[in-house]
């Protein structure tokens, strides 16, 4: 008996675990690994339906945020790419459909839309990092995407007004709601990149931001459904 | 700024980012995390993987043997948990680190960040001075070798051809034209500049690309006001008389710039002959290949009914002229 726990030192010592109802003095605390494995389960366990409503509530707390711009990093903080997905989609499924001539390929497809949205918010995001930007890759590209939420409100309203006939009437309704969401996205776009700019560079950001949007409204403005 | 991939260690021993780059050397676990109930000492893994495997395998199945009913005790279960968390995380990172390696040499965008570095009215400044030639060609001209006015003067060019497609209520491609529009700006500046960038090297000019893409980028200028004027309001003597004076200024400005660079009366033609008849050209292009569609519509749109502007007698005749001259012009030009 000696002999074995003389070979085997610690062996009376492998099973010894600290029980948690005896007071322990001082600042030594138990070490709690099982409560936090449960806790990085839980977010497995809960049900689709409130992990997709927590994404959703984020997203439209961003929207909100977008539509009155004021100085604060919501967006910027926690930035996500769903919001500017949907956005993009939205506008690109709307954007379908506008025809020219009958032996033509029709108004710009679903896929020009979307690349020239996200490869010109990718080219303004390197512009603005090359400038010395402080804000992050995907942060630029989360800004850009969301504020494109105005123009996505105003071809719906322009869709609206299509419907009710393409005179002029109709076209310097559409050209104030186009003109107005465009200025309302840039505005928005600079509160929030602009703070990431050396003060005295922040027009040579503003301005690629002003084509980008201008280019969309232009295509938004120019559109007309086919019958 | 880490230009290349040395290695950064200043351990004489050679430190742990080769040993797990090679894949040889030892991985040191962290086991502090571990309950003390463990009661296994740690020992240096060889290879990652594999070893590391067999030991959780190994001591699962000898905790097992000694605590075979003691299902709350979570000691050993937490320990295999941990280590292959410690292991995905080794791996994670040591993957991670060779990614960025990877990405920061190929994928550097810090190159160009000195070429974007410049102030608005710097900006400002440079795009007056693309309109004005200079004087002296006796010694060479500076030129600056930026590369956000350029950038940012093609996108407008891109802009100003998408805007010049709408006419009044008609329906424009607009899809096909966006593609044609970038590429269009974009393969003449790329691509000019590096065709009189060949020629200048074979000439033997001073002048480096980088130079020669921001002067090309700089000359856009000129076009760019004289399409933003001709593409909403349609006469034909307008747009000629702006294409020779500005986009003429322009061309002076480049050819002045290069002729200061170039020695050799031969060389100096070549260049600058080459350089102008392609400005010129291009900017005679995108006037008429875009204006076809405008030219087209306005004629059948307002045939018998002249916008007010054109109800001069005298101007009806020149307007129709050059209105066949157009659409004639532009059919040779497209065969």
């Amino acid at each position: 008996m000696a002999e074995e726990e003389a070979s085997r030192p610690f062996a009376g010592l492998s099973d010894v675990s600290i029980p948690e109802d005896i007071p322990v003095e001082g600042d030594i605390s138990v070490p709690m690994g099982a409560n936090k494995r449960d806790d990085e389960y839980s977010t497995l366990d809960e049900p689709v339906k409130e992990t997709i409503l927590r994404d959703l509530r984020a997203v439209g707390n961003k929207f909100i945020h977008v539509l009155y711009p004021k100085r604060s990093s919501a967006l910027l903080r926690d930035w996500d790419l769903w919001g500017p997905l949907l956005l993009c989609v939205t506008l690109a499924l709307l954007l379908q459909g506008g025809a020219a001539d009958s032996d033509d390929q029709g108004g710009p497809q679903f896929a020009e839309v979307f690349v020239v949205i996200w490869f010109g918010s990718i080219i303004i995001t390197l512009n603005s990092k090359l400038l010395g930007g402080t804000i992050s890759f995907f942060q630029s590209l989360c800004v850009l995407g969301y504020c494109i939420l105005p123009l996505t409100v105003a071809m719906i309203v322009c869709r609206i007004v299509l419907v009710g006939g393409s005179g002029t009437v109709s076209f310097v309704v559409r050209l104030l709601v186009v003109t107005a969401s465009f200025g309302w996205s840039t505005f928005a776009s600079t509160a929030f990149l602009a703070d990431s700019q050396p003060s005295n560079r922040k027009a040579l950001v503003v301005y690629p931001v002003f084509l980008f949007y201008f280019i969309i409204s232009w295509i938004i403005l120019t559109f007309s459904p086919s019958h | 700024m880490s230009a290349g991939s040395g290695s950064r260690t200043t351990e004489p021993w050679g430190g742990f980012d080769d040993n797990i780059m090679q894949g040889t050397g030892s991985a040191v676990i962290d086991m502090e995390n571990m309950d003390d109930t463990s009661g296994s000492s740690f020992e240096d893994m060889g290879e990652m993987h594999q070893r590391m495997e067999e030991e959780v395998a190994e001591e699962a199945a000898a905790a097992e043997d000694d605590n075979p009913e003691d299902e709350e005790f979570l000691g050993m279960k937490g320990m295999k948990g941990q280590l292959g968390r410690q292991v995905a995380d080794e791996v994670w990172r040591a993957g991670k680190r060779q990614a960025s390696k990877a990405f920061n040499l190929y994928a550097n965008i810090d190159i160009l960040r000195p070429y974007f570095d410049v102030e608005p009215i710097q900006v400002r400044s440079r795009l007056i001075e693309s309109m004005i030639p200079v004087r002296m060609i006796n010694f060479p001209q500076k030129i600056a070798g930026e590369l956000y006015g350029p950038l940012m003067l093609v996108f407008t060019l891109v802009a100003i051809l998408l805007q010049g497609m709408q006419t009044s209520g008609t329906t424009i491609r607009n899809g096909t034209l966006m593609g044609t529009a970038i590429g269009t700006c974009f393969g003449y500046w790329l691509g000019v500049s590096s065709f009189i960038y060949f020629l200048a090297y074979l000439v033997n000019a001073q002048i480096t690309m980088l130079q020669m893409l921001s002067l090309m980028g700089y000359g856009l200028f000129g076009p760019c006001v004289v399409l933003l004027v001709t593409y909403n309001i349609h006469f034909h003597y307008l747009f000629f008389v702006l294409w020779l004076v500005v986009g003429g200024l322009s061309t002076l400005r480049m050819v002045a710039v290069l002729l200061s660079r170039t020695v050799g009366q031969t060389p100096r033609l070549l260049l600058c002959g080459t350089l102008s008849l392609l400005h010129m050209l291009f900017l005679l292009y995108l006037h008429f290949a875009y204006h076809k569609i405008i030219e087209g519509l306005l004629v059948t749109l307002e045939g018998p009914n002249l916008a007010p502007m054109q109800r001069v007698a005298r101007d009806v005749p020149v307007l129709m002229l050059n209105t066949t001259v157009g659409v004639v012009g532009v059919t040779n030009m497209s065969q």
